[in-house]
């Protein structure tokens, strides 16, 4: 063998064909470690990010968490001051907007995807719920306050805020529903449909059991996304204190973001491990949201016995 | 060479073939100039074709001539397809399927169809089989009608004791057998199978096939088969598919099935099975 071919121990008989091949194995499988790592890399380089990022919560908000913080209203004096009505604003805004996107954006995606022609009209509404899903969520904030709080009269309220935030989840919902129920195989539909079932039947019994846990994972994510959203906040109304909390769809609020935003924005050196610590709780919340969301996936991924 | 090989194949295809010259039988499915396009294409042409009720009809013929597209106009599955158009008349006992006055989710419930991969629904073996007949209003006894069906399909002794088990978590024969149960479960008259042992075994394609036989004394069934010894075995009548001019389906022949694989009247039918083609 010569000194450029790689000698393969499985090269026991060589034969005419054997000098065509030029197989460069070892060259071929350091190409593919190569990328291998490349892929680790951007995967640890995620990790290490997200540590550090935690880190620059967890050092400063950590001694500063305590029960005082979740149940004490807020306060001008460091020592004395809560989240208590930001947290239950939150609460409130994540939930109700988490329900009025789920049952706008299903309806929306069974219909588009079940029900529509597929023509340019449909066409032209599906590329551009799209495009809703990009829209700075400021411009919701505006469209929110023209259309909820001055148009409909509700005023700065919970549900103003929630419903420009349902708004601006909407089309994530939509879409990820519509990706769902579009994996669902056509084979299952045919079966449905040739027992003689109705398109409501099809939908009700297999398509939307078998989507629906693509369908809560969009929701997860939105749920996510709403609850660390600012800017409309700010714009429909929850900018200045609140000192109770929320008791009905048309009382003031406050949310976690909102507060946080406020205690960073603050002289004293103090606020800043309170918003720290606030930080944290709003991470905590999230994840309680999203657990709940996960154990209703894992109830409905059950009932399908795939 | 071609001609010597006919003469070989052919008493190899007919000899497990079913005695013919059984009893005429009345005509439940009469298709009447059958035209099928699918958007511009001309998908199935002029179609024309007796089935009898209860006997076995094989739809046999190369890829693309037309004959599961026939079989999906028999319970309006071709509905499904946006781009599809239907012409011409399918009488079923009399009544065109197509009439304005016919709604697809009755006929589809009166002629029940088996598909080409088996398609459990991702339930519980006895869900599979009780929910058709539950949509469809069945008030008698559940658990009799699945075991019956189950037996029927002759399933029942292989999953009697797994009910609750998903239906996916039987083998690629037993879920076939599984969505055969499930059509029998509606009660239909007709029941239609699309290439039901394509993706089968040898042997889970001869339980099909017994199972077939089984059941023509109670019900009619069409089966569209790439497997022509499959044909021969089973059916009382064939139907040959072929390729027109511009790759349009026609009927080429139809008859008893004994007829058309011993002694086809067309050149285009001997040539696709002794092999010659197709």
């Amino acid at each position: 063998m010569s000194a450029g071919i790689q000698a393969s121990p499985l090269a026991v008989a060589p034969s005419a064909a054997e000098a065509r091949y030029e197989p460069r194995v070892r060259t071929r499988g350091r190409i593919a470690g190569g990328w291998r790592g490349i892929f680790f890399g951007a995967t640890a380089l995620a990790i290490v990010l997200l540590g550090m990022l935690l880190w620059s919560i967890l050092q400063p908000g950590w001694s500063w968490l305590s029960w005082h913080l979740i149940t004490a209203m807020p306060s001008r004096i460091p020592a004395n001051a809560g989240m208590n009505s930001a947290i239950w604003g939150s609460i409130w805004i994540v939930s109700i907007s988490a329900v009025v996107a789920f049952v706008i954006g299903l309806g929306c995606a069974i219909y588009l995807e079940e029900y529509a022609p597929r023509n340019r009209w449909t066409g032209f509404i599906q590329t551009n719920i799209s495009n809703l899903a990009g829209v700075p969520s400021i411009v919701y904030g505006l469209l929110g306050l023209v259309v909820f709080v001055d148009w409909l009269h509700m005023g700065r309220s919970v549900l103003a805020g929630a419903l420009t935030m349902g708004l601006l989840i909407l089309p994530v919902v939509v879409i990820s529903s519509r990706e769902a129920i579009r994996a669902v195989p056509l084979s299952l539909r045919q079966a449905s449909y040739g027992l003689g079932a109705t398109q409501w039947q099809t939908i009700r019994a297999h398509v939307l059991p078998s989507a629906f846990p693509g369908i809560l994972t969009g929701v997860i994510l939105s749920m996510s996304r709403a609850i660390g959203e600012t800017a409309p906040l700010i714009v429909v109304g929850g900018a200045s204190q609140v000192l109770f909390r929320p008791a009905s769809l048309f009382d003031p609020f406050m949310v976690m973001p909102l507060q946080i935003y406020n205690w960073t924005s603050r002289p004293q050196k103090e606020f800043e491990h309170l918003a720290a610590a606030a930080i944290i709780v709003l991470m905590i919340v999230l994840l309680l949201f999203n657990a709940v969301a996960i154990l209703l996936r894992q109830h409905f991924s059950k009932k399908t016995r795939w | 060479m071609a001609a010597s090989a006919a003469e070989v194949r052919i008493p190899e295809v007919t000899a497990g073939m079913k005695s013919a010259a059984e009893a005429p039988s009345q005509t439940i499915l009469d298709l009447r100039n059958l035209n099928v396009h699918y958007g511009t294409f001309h998908a199935v042409q002029d179609v024309n074709l007796a089935i009898p009720k209860n006997r076995i009809t094989a739809f046999i013929g190369p890829s693309g001539c037309g004959k599961s597209t026939v079989l999906r106009c028999i319970n309006r599955m071709n509905d499904l397809v946006p781009s599809a158009r239907v012409d011409g008349q399918i009488l079923y006992h009399g009544t065109d399927l197509n009439g304005a006055n016919v709604d697809p989710v009755e006929v589809r419930r009166r002629i029940g169809m088996v598909f080409q991969r088996p398609n459990p629904f991702p339930k519980s073996i006895f869900e599979n089989v009780a929910w058709g007949a539950r949509i469809n209003g069945y008030k008698g006894n559940m658990a009799e009608l699945v075991e019956r069906c189950l037996r029927q399909a002759a399933l029942w002794d292989e999953v009697k004791d797994k009910l609750k088990q998903s239906g996916l978590s039987l083998s690629g024969g037993q879920q076939q057998r599984l969505c055969i149960a499930r059509a029998l479960a509606t009660s239909p008259e007709i029941i239609l199978l699309d290439e039901p042992a394509s993706a089968l075994d040898p042997i889970s394609t001869l339980k099909i096939e017994d199972l077939l036989r089984e059941l023509q004394a109670t019900y009619t069934i069409v089966i569209v088969t790439h497997n022509m010894q499959q044909a021969a075995r089973v059916s009382d009548q064939t139907v040959f598919y072929s390729l027109g001019e511009s790759r349009q389906g026609i009927l080429v022949e139809s008859g008893p099935t004994q007829k058309v694989f011993t002694n086809p009247s067309d050149p285009r039918t001997e040539a696709y099975i002794t092999g010659r083609f197709g």
